[in-house]
């Protein structure tokens, strides 16, 4: 592999990391927003029951 | 805008952009042809110029809603601005890293301080990442909608003065691809360019989506909290 190849491939592969780390990111905070959903519905089930 | 709308909407870019990029991937890669000075590390600029005119893109959208919300005084387009800053400076992060490597391979360094068009570009970054400091030093509310609001709207300013540099440089280290009589490079270089350019827009904007998305439900689930505690 030739040093211009190398460079190019680092070049595309920073954006493909930037990509798959926001995906990561987005994964993570779905998990966040499921937990604070069960977390609201409990909240609304003890106000209806009592 | 519906829910049903704005979902199908994000998925559709998604789809378009995914795509768009695989497209632009195969057509620089393997069909646009070598530089005769570069070689094959003049690919990079495949990446390169269109996360950089993303980036202004995004800065250029934040600003508009930027200027929506102060004109008409709508608090959704405080979200939409600030989704659209938070966007910009992440492919402003990824101007400035495809740009180093291109400069190290062409330049043999890393950066350069005599560069117009590197430096404005830098403070460009700076000043939006700054936008964080300023929205976060405030408490939620009109106040800190209206500041953010000015802060964005005279950051683009930056915009066309970064653009413009590389034509007002003396240096010229920075190689000039589009000047008035059009973009120097071949057909199928240009074309390359134009699906890549899609691609990355499209990209920006599935991403603006989502995260849009996800803002709006971390906000509804705040005020479902404080109705229910």
């Amino acid at each position: 592999m030739s040093t211009g190849e190398k460079y190019l491939a680092a070049a595309y592969l920073v954006v493909f990391a930037a990509v798959l780390t926001y995906l990561v990111l987005i994964a993570l905070k779905v998990s966040r927003l499921e937990r604070d959903l069960e977390e609201l519905a409990e909240l609304a089930r003890q106000r209806a029951d009592g | 805008m519906s829910t049903w709308s704005r979902n199908n909407a994000a998925a559709a870019l998604s789809c378009a952009a995914g795509l768009l990029v695989l497209l632009g991937l195969g057509l620089a890669l393997l069909w646009a042809p070598e530089d005769a000075d570069q070689g094959i590390s003049q690919k990079i600029f495949y990446v390169h110029v269109p996360v950089a005119l993303t980036a202004y893109a995004c800065f250029g959208w934040a600003a508009w809603k930027a200027l929506r919300l102060l004109w008409l005084g709508d608090e959704r387009y405080d979200l939409e601005s600030y989704t659209a800053v938070h966007m910009g400076t992440i492919f402003g992060v990824l101007t400035l890293v495809t740009g180093s490597i291109w400069a190290k391979v062409s330049w043999g360094v890393w950066w350069s301080w005599s560069e117009r068009q590197l430096v404005l570009f830098l403070i460009l970054f700076l000043f939006y990442s700054a936008y964080f400091m300023l929205r976060y030093s405030l408490d939620p509310g009109p106040r800190r909608q209206r500041s953010s609001a000015v802060y964005a709207l005279f950051g683009v300013v930056l915009i066309p003065i970064s653009f413009l540099a590389i034509r007002l440089a003396e240096g010229l280290i920075h190689p000039v691809v589009f000047t008035r009589d059009g973009p120097q490079m071949s057909d199928s270089m240009f074309l390359t360019f134009c699906v890549c350019l899609a691609g990355m827009l499209t990209l920006a904007a599935a991403l603006y989506s989502v995260e849009l998305a996800g803002k709006r439900i971390d906000e509804r689930m705040r005020e479902l909290r404080e109705l229910l505690a």
